[in-house]
């Protein structure tokens, strides 16, 4: 676990005050994004995301399974993230702990919540046999901002995602169809994070480690919200919520039209 | 019937494809990218740094200590469920041994130098496209090594000795019709290039003991030609030293206190008893 | 025979440098049998017989007389643990300070977690126990500042000659810079002109390696920061006396 110095915290904070981020960026800036999907032959669809220093990799795997006992002709999503020690020395080997669970948690709810899969189209035979669709978001480099830019990766690797090609009634991984997972939104996950009184979007690592509170906000398409989570050890205050959810709403947008891009 | 042309139309002594980068993330201590062929691997090093648990120090010299693992979506078929099954486990600890040969922790006593490596795609040879990248991940960490690794897997299939087995070879009755129903043998092996020495050997399937011996000394050839693509790996990252020397400016020989650098290494040299 | 690597080369661990029983293996190399050989990823460095490496990467291992920047990690009984970016804590004895500190004092009224400190090397053991001091003379708590870590091997180009490098950002910048041969580095002023300070020096340690970096560090501090820079001895660049 990193143990906050509570020396450049404060350092940080009283840059901030001062306007000064210290990459030099404005507080509502995104760092230089870069997407790419499509390029693991072993993944059913894939995307790596790079923003600033921090990257990740997404990879989509389709299956045929038993359905959930209380949604016999539906579909079944799952994303899941692991804070890979190798991406920062912070993480340490072993089980996920709390922090990895809740960034693949807010991920997972962000998309889920969206309601943009229509899981009925994913069922085979009712009752029977259904597609799950897993998303596994792997960090390489972890510089701040895992949330909004795993949550980035995992939605461009879905949309990139082939469903494969069923040969006597069992997947054939070699070969894929054209057909893609029907999702008809666009969820984006936008976390704003406080400190002191100044409102940030993208941290970097230091910045996320200076923070006194956080929101997450995931947005569909036409703006309306679809998931929140509030995380940190200090408070906001309503009128806080409000801009952060404005903040948020804006950079969602932005983020948006970057993944149609790809 | 024989096996007498490779699948994807290669010599029967030629390697896939290879491509390695060093340097890949900045977080990590040291760290590389390893391909060949369809098989991916990372490696990031952290260390060396201070050892938890606690009880597990050395204080004689330092750990070495290697983690393999194939993210979910980087398996051939089904997705692979997350987490340290027993063969990562058991590949962990041949890497571990296959790199611990040429490392000299002797400076780093009670520390640890962590190696992960993951996988985002596979295709055979998993574990030796892992310990290529460790090794050129080790040597950017800094960490003191007598040489570099260099690992390939050779394979027996269809009578015939095949260099660095892809997925298909490896299951080969699977995907060539007629073929006698000879057993596919996959050899992975770990060579220290300097001296031919083998650090990691490991065997799957039924072959002679001629067979065996052969195979080695084809894998020896074969992982230097690994070991070049390794090499360069590490010197690309530095591309500008070469030929610019001269400039007076360029003299970073001078340390804080206006003594030249070497006159601090001397206080190492001591340590250095490989 | 003889020498097959050039001096300023690149070398990898497992190249062989010389093939020569004349040559005598210096830091970063090892002999085996009548070869010369590369332990270190590195530059070589040939001086006469000698043919050393001087390593590139790796982290910091504390040295004698080192002055480094540290943290303060923990209070014990009689002095504070040091975190200084090293595998290697270091323990700064209360009787190694500046000012007197009476027995039962409380320690952290002097230095707090967290706080940061410009100290020196006085001792390294066999097992890497590492004692560092406070007594001379511009040793003491860096108050305020930002903190960069960088590659503790690119401390000497950042430094400079004599300093002239580190003394041409501060003239830029107009912030105190105390560079620790650690690879820890503090830099202290207005923010705005802190970040340029740490943009000029991880440019310092991107391009460590390529010639005329003076000339194009001094161009590039005065093109953002409009100040004519003259390149001098930096003399008492850590601001220590």
């Amino acid at each position: 676990m990193a143990i906050i110095d509570q020396e450049s915290k404060k350092h940080v904070k009283e840059s901030l005050i001062k306007g000064v981020r210290y990459d030099g960026r404005k507080k509502d800036e995104f760092r230089p994004i870069e997407i790419r999907t499509g390029f693991l032959t072993t993944a059913e669809g894939s995307a790596h995301v790079k923003c600033g220093e921090t990257e990740v990799i997404a990879g989509v795997k389709m299956a045929m399974e038993k359905p959930y006992a209380d949604t016999p002709d539906q579909g079944i999503l799952m994303v899941g993230a692991e804070l890979l020690p190798f991406s920062n020395p912070k993480y340490e080997s072993g089980p996920p702990d709390a922090v990895a669970i809740e960034v693949a948690r807010v991920i997972d709810r962000g998309i889920r919540e969206s309601k943009s899969l229509d899981n009925k189209r994913l069922c085979i035979k009712a009752g029977e046999k259904v597609w799950t669709i897993n998303v596994d978001i792997c960090p390489l480099n972890d510089d701040g901002n895992l949330i909004d830019i795993g949550s980035m990766a995992a939605v461009a690797a879905i949309l990139n995602a082939r469903f494969p090609c069923v040969e006597n009634d069992k997947v054939n991984y070699k070969k894929k169809t054209d057909e893609p997972v029907p999702i008809h939104r666009i969820p984006i996950a936008i976390t704003v994070i406080k400190i002191g009184s100044n409102l940030i979007v993208d941290p970097t690592e230091l910045e996320e480690q200076a923070l006194d509170a956080r929101l997450t906000v995931t947005t569909i398409d036409d703006g309306r919200l679809c998931s929140i989570q509030k995380g940190g050890m200090g408070t906001l205050s309503i009128e806080e919520i409000d801009k952060m959810i404005d903040l948020a709403v804006h950079k969602s947008s932005e983020i948006r039209k970057l993944i149609k891009q790809e | 019937m024989d096996y007498n042309k490779r699948l994807d139309g290669r010599d029967f002594d030629e390697l896939r494809p290879m491509e390695a980068k060093a340097g890949v993330i900045k977080k990590a201590d040291g760290s590389a990218y390893f391909r060949m062929g369809n098989t991916v691997a990372y490696a990031a090093v952290y260390g060396p740094r201070e050892m938890f648990p606690k009880f597990m120090q050395n204080p004689k010299k330092g750990v070495l200590r290697c983690n393999y693992n194939m993210m979910p979506f980087s398996g051939a078929g089904e997705r692979v469920r997350p987490g340290p099954g027993r063969r990562s486990k058991e590949i962990s600890a041949v890497t571990d041994k296959a790199l611990g040969a040429v490392v000299d922790l002797i400076d780093s006593p009670n520390a640890v130098v962590d190696v992960y490596i993951e996988l985002p795609q596979t295709d055979a040879g998993s574990r030796c496209c892992g310990i290529n990248a460790a090794a050129i991940a080790l040597a950017d960490a800094g960490i003191p090594m007598r040489d570099l690794v260099s690992a390939v897997a050779v394979g027996h299939a269809g009578n015939k000795i095949c260099v660095d087995l892809d997925y298909q070879e490896e299951h080969l009755p699977e995907f060539l019709e007629g073929l006698d129903d000879h057993d596919v043998a996959d050899i992975p092996v770990a060579i220290i290039p300097s001296t031919g020495e083998i650090s990691l050997l490991q065997m799957d399937g039924i072959v002679p003991k001629e067979v065996l011996m052969k195979a080695l000394h084809k894998a020896k050839d074969a992982a230097m030609k690994v070991n070049e693509v390794q090499r360069a790996a590490l010197r690309e990252k530095f591309a500008s030293h070469i030929a610019e020397n001269g400039n007076s400016d360029s003299d970073n020989s001078y340390n804080e206190n206006g003594y030249s650098n070497d006159a601090d290494a001397t206080a190492q040299e001591d340590t250095d008893g490989i | 025979m003889g020498l097959l690597a050039k001096d300023k080369q690149v070398a990898v661990p497992g190249d062989i440098l010389a093939d020569d029983l004349g040559f005598i293996p210096g830091f970063g190399t090892y002999r085996n049998g009548h070869n010369l050989m590369c332990s270190r990823l590195g530059l070589v460095n040939v001086e006469g017989k000698v043919v050393k490496v001087i390593p590139l990467s790796g982290k910091y291992l504390p040295r004698r007389n080192d002055i480094v920047v540290g943290r303060i990690m923990d209070i014990l009984m009689s002095g504070w643990r040091v975190d200084i970016s090293s595998p290697y804590t270091a323990v700064l004895s209360s009787k190694e300070t500046a000012e007197f500190i009476e027995r039962n004092e409380d320690l952290s009224r002097h230095f707090d977690l967290d706080e940061y400190i410009v100290c020196k090397v006085t001792n390294v053991t066999s097992q890497n126990l590492v004692d560092v001091s406070c007594r001379d003379q511009g040793l003491r708590k860096l108050r305020g500042g930002r903190i960069l870590k960088v590659n503790n091997h690119k401390v000497p180009r950042i430094i400079g000659k004599k300093g002239s490098m580190v003394s041409m950002i501060k003239q830029a910048t107009g912030c105190r810079v105390i560079v620790g041969q650690n690879g820890t580095v503090w830099i202290d002023g207005e923010p705005d002109k802190e970040n340029i300070a740490v943009n000029a020096i991880k440019k310092i340690e991107a391009e460590s390696h390529m010639p005329g970096l003076t000339d194009r560090m001094k161009t590039y501090l005065e093109e953002i920061t409009g100040v004519k820079l003259s390149l001098n001895d930096g003399g008492d660049y850590n601001g220590l006396q």
